[in-house]
């Protein structure tokens, strides 16, 4: 069967007796690292979806958070963000007021040297003007012994639409074989 | 130009209680794997997932949960009896209530990293959980077993895989 026609979320168009449907989840960029670095950045990103997803596994080089995030190169504490996590021992809510990040929860460097932080992010609305963005995140690692899951909320306190997206490892580097790509939703 | 990605790759509904449910031959062109997943259970008993069919020691996981008059944590490591024989993704509650549960298989197909299943659950009326699990292997999953233990998931329970592709 098509991959097209098994396309979920997708938008259904009528013509010639034939049910089509149109993809909604569109693959926009991906970074595949081959080799250690400070930050990956999507630039330029098309104003024609209703809300992107970010995929990602990421191991950083130094300790901390995994990741934090900033839009449109806004480097000032115009972010907020909550969160409820579990860590094995206890289960914990947090929030993060006028930060200069998101920061998305789970930091990789335990033991196990090819286990890598997962993270989905939904940044919702993203190019709409009227509203401050909003993200949504399921993150987490395990590495045998440690380990966190975090589902987080954050808040970019800007009505501009998002044309960037930067991820920046929170102390150190990004580590070779971290992986994050954007894909695009369409809305109907 | 942007690609379109998100494609089924295969669904099944259960037409008799069974233990487990597993995708084979698999193909490696995507990049990560989404298992979608509704179910109801007979018993209490944990679900997880396993990979490439390995029922060995290779797994732990982090998980958070809320009954909805508490919250909790748990860890299950490869020392963790049956805990460590699968990615741990719930306790099912042991009635008919429906449970649903979302399941990202990440950069499946490297053969570089350890993989990791991150998934969120819910069970009507009893419990939502989150969970990070880790398959202790560089292998490109080929498998992917939603696995109920010691039980079963019950006939009409529905499983279907999906592939996204980063380009």
């Amino acid at each position: 069967m098509s991959p097209i026609l098994d396309s979920i979320g997708s938008v259904k168009a009528y013509g010639w007796g034939k049910v089509l449907s149109l993809p909604a989840f569109e693959s926009i960029a991906t970074y595949s690292l081959s080799s250690a670095q400070s930050n990956v950045e999507f630039a330029s990103i098309p104003q024609t979806y209703k809300h992107l997803q970010v995929r990602a596994i990421a191991q950083t080089a130094g300790s901390g958070q995994f990741v934090k995030m900033q839009m449109n190169s806004d480097t000032t504490t115009n972010y907020n963000s909550h969160i409820i996590y579990g860590d094995g021992s206890s289960a914990t809510g947090s929030s993060y007021g006028n930060r200069a990040d998101i920061p998305i929860w789970g930091n990789n460097t335990g033991t196990a040297s090819n286990t890598f932080a997962v993270c989905v992010v939904d940044i919702l609305d993203y190019a709409d003007t009227n509203k401050y963005k909003t993200t949504r995140c399921l993150d987490g690692y395990d590495s045998n012994g440690s380990g966190v899951i975090a589902l987080t909320s954050g808040l970019w306190r800007s009505t501009s639409a998002i044309t960037s997206i930067k991820f920046t490892g929170f102390s150190g580097n990004l580590n070779q074989y971290s992986h994050f790509a954007l894909y695009g939703i369409k809305g109907a | 130009m942007p690609t379109p990605t998100y494609n089924c790759i295969a669904t099944t509904t259960t037409t008799s209680a069974v233990s487990a449910v597993t995708f084979s031959s698999i193909s490696g062109s995507y990049t990560d794997l989404v298992l979608i997943v509704t179910q109801s259970a007979p018993n209490t008993t944990n679900h997880g997932v396993r990979l490439n069919n390995d029922t060995n020691f290779n797994y732990s996981t982090t998980a958070v949960f809320g009954t909805g008059s508490s919250a909790g944590t748990e860890r299950k490591t490869t020392s963790s009896g049956d805990g460590g024989r699968r990615s741990f993704i719930w306790t099912n509650n042991g009635s008919t209530a429906i449970g649903n549960s979302v399941i990202h298989i990440m950069n499946y197909s490297n053969a570089t990293t350890y993989k990791t299943v991150l998934s969120r659950g819910n069970m009507i009326n009893n419990v939502l959980m989150a969970s990070a699990g880790l398959w202790h292997n560089t292998s490109a999953v080929t498998s992917v077993t939603y696995s109920a233990s010691d039980s079963t998931v019950d006939s009409g329970s529905t499983f279907s895989l999906y592939g996204i592709k980063a380009e």
